[in-house]
C-alpha cells in the first residue's frame, strides 16, 4: 500500500502567469509568488510596525526592534565586530528573506522556495562573489595570505594550501546545499508520514492516528529547523565576511 | 543487475550518512548537557543549536545524494 502521491510532488514549480521573452521562460511561478509574498510581508511588517515610532516601544514596534537587535548584536557584532555594521542591511535582508521563506513554506499547501537548490545557490553564490570582492578590495593581493595558515612548517604548506583553497571555493556549494537539503528533507518527511495515514487508518483507527501524531511532532521540529537554518545561513555569511575583513 | 534495483540499493547505501549525523547530534547535546550540569550559568545553548544544525546538515547531504540517485539519474 504505497502512497499514490509522490512525496516530491510538493516541490513542483507551476507557471501561474506564463511569460516568454525571446525564447527565455520568465514565467511568474508559484516560487516567484511566494518570494513576492515574503518580500511584501517583510516590508509591510517593518513599515507598519515602526509607523508610529515611540521611545518606549509598543507590542508591534518591539518586533522589528528585537529583530534588529538580534541581527546587529548576536550576528554581526559578535562575529565581525563594529566594522561589520556597514553590511547590516544585507545580512538583515538575507536573514529575514530566508526565514520568511522557510516559515511560509510550513503553511500547508503553500510552497517552499528555499527547498529549491537554484534559489539557495543563487543567494550563496552572490554571497561568495561579494565576500571575495570585499576581501580583494580591502587587502589587495595581501588577501591571498588567507590561504596560508600561520605557524605551520613549510613542508606542510604544500598540503595545507590546496586544502584551504578547496575549502574556500566549496563554500557556496555547502552553504546552498545545507539550506536546500534541510528544507527538502523535512518537507518530504512530512508528506511521507502523512501518506501512511490512509493505508493504516483504513483498517483500524488507532494505527492511523500514529502517523498524525508523528507529523505533529515533526511540525515542531520543522519549525525549529526553519528558524535554525535561517540563523545558520546568516551566521555563516557573517563568518565569511569576517574572514574577508580580518583575514583569520 | 537491474538498473532500477541498483539505484535503490545505492540510495539506501547513501542513507548510511545519517549514522554520522546521529553520532554528531548525540555528541552535541551530550556535551551541552554536560556543560550545563557542571555550570548551569554557562551561555552555550546557542552554540549547541548551531552545532546541531551543522551536524544535521551533513547527514542531509547524504539524503540529497540518495534523492539525486533515485530521481535525477
Amino acid at each position: 500500500m504505497v502512497a499514490k502521491e509522490n512525496p516530491l510532488a510538493q516541490f513542483t514549480i507551476d507557471r501561474l502567469i506564463p511569460i516568454h521573452i525571446g525564447g527565455i521562460d520568465a514565467s511568474f511561478t508559484n516560487s516567484a509568488l511566494l518570494m513576492v509574498i515574503a518580500g511584501v510581508l517583510l516590508t509591510v511588517l517593518m513599515l507598519v510596525a515602526t509607523r508610529k515610532a515611540a521611545l518606549v516601544p509598543g507590542r508591534w514596534q518591539s518586533v522589528p526592534e528585537m529583530l534588529y537587535e538580534f541581527v546587529a548584536k548576536s550576528l554581526i557584532d559578535d562575529n565581525i565586530g563594529s566594522e561589520g555594521q556597514r553590511y547590516f542591511p544585507f545580512v538583515f535582508t538575507l536573514f529575514m528573506f530566508v526565514l520568511l521563506g522557510n516559515l511560509l513554506g510550513l503553511v500547508p499547501y503553500s510552497f517552499t522556495f528555499t527547498s529549491h537548490i537554484i534559489v539557495t545557490f543563487g543567494m550563496a553564490f552572490v554571497i561568495f562573489v561579494g565576500v571575495t570582492f570585499i576581501g580583494l578590495a580591502r587587502h589587495g593581493f595581501h588577501f591571498l595570505t588567507f590561504f596560508v595558515p600561520h605557524g605551520v612548517p613549510k613542508v606542510l604548506l604544500l598540503l595545507l594550501v590546496p586544502i584551504e583553497v578547496l575549502s574556500y571555493f566549496i563554500r557556496p556549494f555547502t552553504l546552498a546545499i545545507r539550506l536546500f537539503a534541510n528544507m527538502m528533507a523535512g518537507h518530504t518527511m512530512l508528506v511521507i508520514f502523512a501518506s501512511f495515514v490512509a493505508p493504516l487508518g483504513a483498517y483500524y483507527l488507532i494505527p492511523g492516528l500514529l502517523p498524525v501524531m508523528i507529523d505533529v511532532a515533526l511540525m515542531f521540529l520543522e519549525l525549529l529547523v526553519a528558524l535554525l537554518q535561517a540563523y545558520v545561513f546568516a551566521i555563516l555569511t557573517c563568518l565569511y565576511l569576517n574572514d574577508a575583513i580580518h583575514l583569520h | 543487475m537491474d538498473l532500477q534495483a541498483a539505484k535503490m540499493i545505492g540510495a539506501g547505501l547513501a542513507c548510511i550518512a545519517l549514522v554520522g549525523a546521529g553520532i554528531g547530534i548525540g555528541n552535541v547535546f551530550a556535551a551541552l548537557i554536560g556543560a550545563l550540569a557542571r555550570n548551569p550559568a554557562a551561555q552555550v545553548t546557542p552554540f549547541a543549536f548551531l552545532g546541531f544544525a551543522l551536524a544535521e546538515a551533513t547527514g542531509l547531504f547524504g539524503l540529497a545524494i540518495a534523492f539525486l540517485i533515485l530521481f535525477v539519474f
